[in-house]
């Protein structure tokens, strides 16, 4: 039984699973799914300032969404440290090679531990891909309107136009990283 | 707050499959990026499939929501290209640079990832940024 829990699953049960937040949240209250309001919604707690942005009742407007992350910060400590999967992502030869060379070397877990640690943050390198990746996260989907969840997934599946330029923008910014960035980075 | 409960279950429902499905790796998105495996692919494919049949499901039989109130989807305003362009390069690279977007960002501190927490505290500060720059930025 834990074994089998312990499995990750394949991308056609995992798509369509994911797929259902969607009509969920809009069934349980009519709320839109997207993760990063919560940022605002944070700040619009714990620092407002004089910030116009920030000057709403964040309690009436993202309370249920702040609950909902509660919730998804649960559901990652139970699929992924009390049931985690042991073993390795099984990543496609070609990556774990280009990965190698650009001299990642521990392929266990989630994340590279050559990259993520607080280690890590003495160096540039660490402060590049922590910090300031973090920053342009929050920066980049509030300036669009939202994230992959709010863009890629809800703003898709609604067929707005204005979702099919920020998931483009998206897939620009990441492809200049991964193709431009990291061969410096490393 | 009793009336939130309900979120907390949906929210656990999505970590848990965010985990999963591996979509909270940073290795899973490198691979995306490089175009190296059709699994990121073909979850967000699914992914979008799924919500969009269930909206056009929602819409045609005016399906009401549990408290009652008819759902609605206000639509996104197209005609600010800058804005969901520039925002979008701009969390790209941010998304590539950490290998989560919000969500997972979430959930991998959840699983034991505590490092995180600093990718969380800075997309705050983004975001804080975003909000005080907000007048003076073309959108």
């Amino acid at each position: 039984m834990t074994e089998f829990i312990q499995q990750p699953w394949p991308w056609y049960i995992a798509g369509p699973l994911l797929g259902l937040i969607v009509p969920m949240l809009l069934l349980m209250g009519g709320k839109l799914f997207g993760v990063s309001s919560n940022f605002r919604h944070a700040c619009a707690a714990c620092m407002p300032g004089n910030i116009k942005f920030f000057q709403y009742d964040w309690k009436t407007s993202g309370l249920w969404n702040m609950v909902f992350l509660a919730g998804a910060i649960g559901g990652g400590f139970l699929g992924g440290w009390i049931w985690g999967n042991p073993e390795p992502i099984a990543l496609s030869q070609q990556t774990v090679t280009d990965l190698q060379a650009l001299g990642i070397s521990d392929f266990t877990g989630m994340m590279p531990a050559d990259l993520f640690s607080w280690e890590n943050l003495a160096s540039l390198q660490g402060v590049v891909v922590m910090i300031v990746g973090g920053f342009l996260v929050g920066f980049g989907a509030r300036y669009a309107g939202g994230c992959t969840s709010g863009h890629a997934i809800s703003g898709l599946a609604n067929l707005q136009l204005a979702s099919l330029l920020a998931v483009i923008g998206f897939f620009i910014g990441g492809l200049i990283i991964t193709h431009v960035m990291y061969p410096l980075l490393f | 707050m009793k009336n939130n409960l309900k979120y907390l279950l949906a929210g656990l429902f999505f970590g848990f499959v965010l985990v999963k499905s591996e979509v909270v790796s940073w290795f899973r998105i490198q691979e995306m990026f490089r175009f190296d495996s059709f699994h990121m692919y073909g979850i967000i494919g699914m992914a979008i499939l799924t919500a969009m049949i269930s909206i056009q499901l929602i819409k045609k039989f005016s399906v009401k929501d549990l408290e009652g109130a008819p759902i609605t989807i206000p639509p996104k305003d197209s005609r600010q290209v800058t804005r969901y362009l520039a925002g979008g390069i701009l969390f790209g690279l941010g998304w590539a640079l950490t290998g989560a977007c919000p969500g997972p960002l979430f959930t991998l501190a959840g699983a034991g990832y505590g490092i995180m927490l600093v990718p969380i505290a800075s997309a705050i500060l983004g975001t804080w940024v975003y909000g005080a720059l907000r007048p003076k930025l073309p959108h």
